[in-house]
């Protein structure tokens, strides 16, 4: 084989090994702008996580008649006004939603005494039930008319398989050995890329505004972010992008990643459901922290908590878009408890802002 | 009229690939050949038809008149003139004008009866506009992935083409493409101020303002590092390295969409899933 031969076949081998790393196969592709603006989402369908079977109802949903569940059990604290047949239905269907098959309805309740409270697991899935309910019933915003149910997050674990805990960090951050940052780690909560691999704490517990773009071209000290908040901001949408199974476009029109106008609406239900888990992980899982045994806490001792990918797993909308709540109504609270403007000052800022995008980029 | 000496071994007859003696005439200075003239009508085709589209389009400004490609649902068939059908002629101007030039410099080239490196060269700048325009939107099955033909449009295309990979600078294709572009400048910046060195020497210096040849030059890299890539060498090297720039730049796009679908920092994950460590 003559030299050029040999650089051949060696270029052929090697790209070979190379295509191995890629997706082959027809993709699929969908439009979602104005043509020419590169606003699209190309997918490979050998690669789109797949859905599995939602499990049936353990049987036909009865109806809302009867005794009332806190007429006919004790110590029932959330879903009393139930009717007693819905109610078991409900804890039927925990028990294929969560609780582990070996163990069923005494993962949280002693078989003794149904209405004790001696395990931390039914404490904390009443409080489960609470967050729940203010799910569907407050963040229509983000959950619109498919809202949530235990199966959307537990997927027959008891715990979610998709969670964080505030990141472990540097074991002696008084030193440069060995000290990373936080960050240039390819870790998968940031899409592998070398983004500060913690964003959540910041964003999902913290209350910080991922607000990098100025409203001036000029350096101003009333807007400083710094090149690592900004990397943050960063890692916490490739942590988005990689839940839904989406690219940034899927939101953005990244001629401005700030702008609302060119934004696509698919931003708004995103921007609510910051907001959403910001509340599920302040109001509903943190308080838990006393409840939780350490070893179902992260290494700081905060209890493991919620991010976009514990519902989504990788679907632009959890479970294919599937509302399980028409089986499950005990779920749904009365529409009287539907909020529009949640989230605090920023929460109610948005509606104000979409009604005068200008507002966001235009010059003082 | 003939100025420089070889103008005369340049105006001969023959060499033509198309056309025979027909097109073999020059009009002032200039060869035309049959894809001269080929290249004369693509390229005013195409550039009375970028008027036109820009005229139905809402601007003047020339910094944000675009002519888009069609809607994806079009395919890979023809599309209504005002709703991306003028892009579609106008790209096939763009490679006809660029493809015929690219021919005309071949026939040139046979005409002084030297090698086809310019011409290839070229071929390489056709390969990477092509690649954007034809082989990625015919791989994903829509011309409508092609680039808008605008200042402002196509910088807009690019930025969220990139965004659909999350992190492009983490695409392998672009790596190599960037390291090459920068390489490039830095050979061409290198090699121009050895020429210039080698030729303005001061004349209160050692050697009295002698300018220096080829050898002096090779002769001290061999002192210094062993090894001189010599006069012939470096133009072969700058060639490699500007035309490796424009070809991975190519790959970069190509891959992105046809054989990678997800963000570009994830497919390094190969390299975590070795079995070497992982």
């Amino acid at each position: 084989m003559s030299a050029v031969g040999k650089l051949f076949a060696g270029a052929a081998v090697a790209g070979a090994v190379l295509l191995g790393g890629c997706e082959l196969g027809p993709k699929t592709t969908q439009q979602t702008g104005f043509r020419g603006t590169g606003m699209d989402q190309i997918v490979d369908p050998d690669h789109v996580v797949k859905l599995a079977a939602i499990p049936a109802p353990p049987y036909a949903t009865p109806d809302d008649s009867g005794p009332r569940a806190g007429q006919t059990y004790q110590n029932v604290k959330v879903l009393g006004n139930v009717s007693t047949e819905r109610f078991n239905h409900l804890m039927a269907s925990i028990n294929q939603w969560v609780a582990p098959p070996e163990q069923g309805c005494n993962y949280c309740h002693n078989p003794e005494n149904m209405a004790s409270d001696e395990k931390y697991t039914k404490i904390v899935a009443r409080r489960m039930l609470q967050m729940t309910l203010n799910i569907n019933g407050k963040w229509s915003s983000h959950v619109k008319n498919t809202g949530v149910t235990c199966y959307t997050c537990h997927r027959g674990n008891a715990v979610p398989t998709y969670k964080w805990a505030i990141a472990e960090g540097t074991p002696d951050p008084d030193t440069i050995l060995r000290n990373k940052h936080g960050q240039n780690s390819p870790n998968a909560s940031v899409g592998f890329a070398s983004l500060p691999y913690d964003p959540f704490a910041t964003y999902l517990a913290g209350k910080a505004q991922i607000r990098v773009a100025a409203s001036s071209e000029y350096p101003s000290k009333d807007h400083v972010v710094s090149i690592k908040d900004a990397e943050k901001t960063y890692g916490l949408m490739m942590h988005m992008s990689s839940a839904l199974g989406v690219n940034c476009t899927y939101c953005h029109n990244s001629q401005s990643f700030r702008s609302w106008t060119i934004s696509r609406p698919q931003r708004v239900t995103a921007y609510y459901g910051i907001r959403m888990v910001r509340d599920v992980n302040a109001d509903y899982i943190t308080p838990l922290a006393s409840v939780f045994p350490a070893y179902r806490k992260g290494p700081h001792g905060d209890p493991y908590k919620v991010n976009c990918q514990t519902c989504h797993q990788g679907q632009s909308k959890p479970l294919g878009g599937v509302s399980m709540l028409a089986a499950n109504p005990a779920l749904k609270p009365p529409p009287t408890r539907v909020v529009a403007a949640e989230g605090g000052a920023a929460g109610k800022a948005v509606p104000a802002l979409m009604a005068n995008p200008q507002a966001m980029t235009r010059r003082p | 009229m003939a100025l420089l000496s070889f103008e005369r071994k340049y105006r001969v007859r023959g060499g033509t690939l198309l056309g025979g003696d027909l097109f073999d005439f020059w009009v002032g200075p200039f060869y035309v050949g049959f894809f001269g003239v080929t290249t004369a009508l693509f390229a005013g085709l195409g550039t009375a038809l970028i008027f036109y589209a820009a005229s139905l389009g809402p601007t003047w400004n020339p910094w944000l008149i675009s002519i888009a490609p069609p809607d994806i649902k079009y395919g890979l068939s023809l599309a209504p003139l005002r709703e991306g059908g003028f892009w579609q002629i106008i790209t096939i101007c763009a490679i006809g004008s660029f493809v015929s030039w690219a021919l005309r410099e071949v026939e040139i080239c046979r005409k002084l009866g030297i090698g086809y490196h310019v011409p290839a060269a070229f071929g390489v700048a056709i390969f990477a506009y092509v690649s954007l325009v034809v082989i990625r939107p015919w791989l994903l099955g829509a011309w409508g992935f092609g680039f808008p033909y605008g200042i402002f449009s196509h910088l807009d295309w690019v930025s969220n083409t990139g965004y659909q990979y999350l992190h492009f600078h983490y695409n392998p294709a672009h790596m190599l493409a960037v390291s090459f572009f920068f390489t490039t400048t830095l050979a061409l910046a290198l090699h121009g101020g050895l020429i210039l060195s080698a030729v303005n020497t001061p004349k209160d210096g050692i050697g009295g303002g002698e300018v220096k040849t080829p050898e002096y030059e090779d002769a001290f890299f061999r002192d210094t590092i062993g090894y001189s890539v010599g006069t012939l060498g470096i133009h072969r090297l700058g060639l490699f390295l500007a035309l490796s720039a424009g070809f991975w730049s190519a790959v970069c796009i190509i891959i992105s969409g046809p054989l990678w679908t997800r963000g570009w920092p994830e497919w390094w994950s190969w390299w975590l899933n070795l079995p070497i460590w992982s």
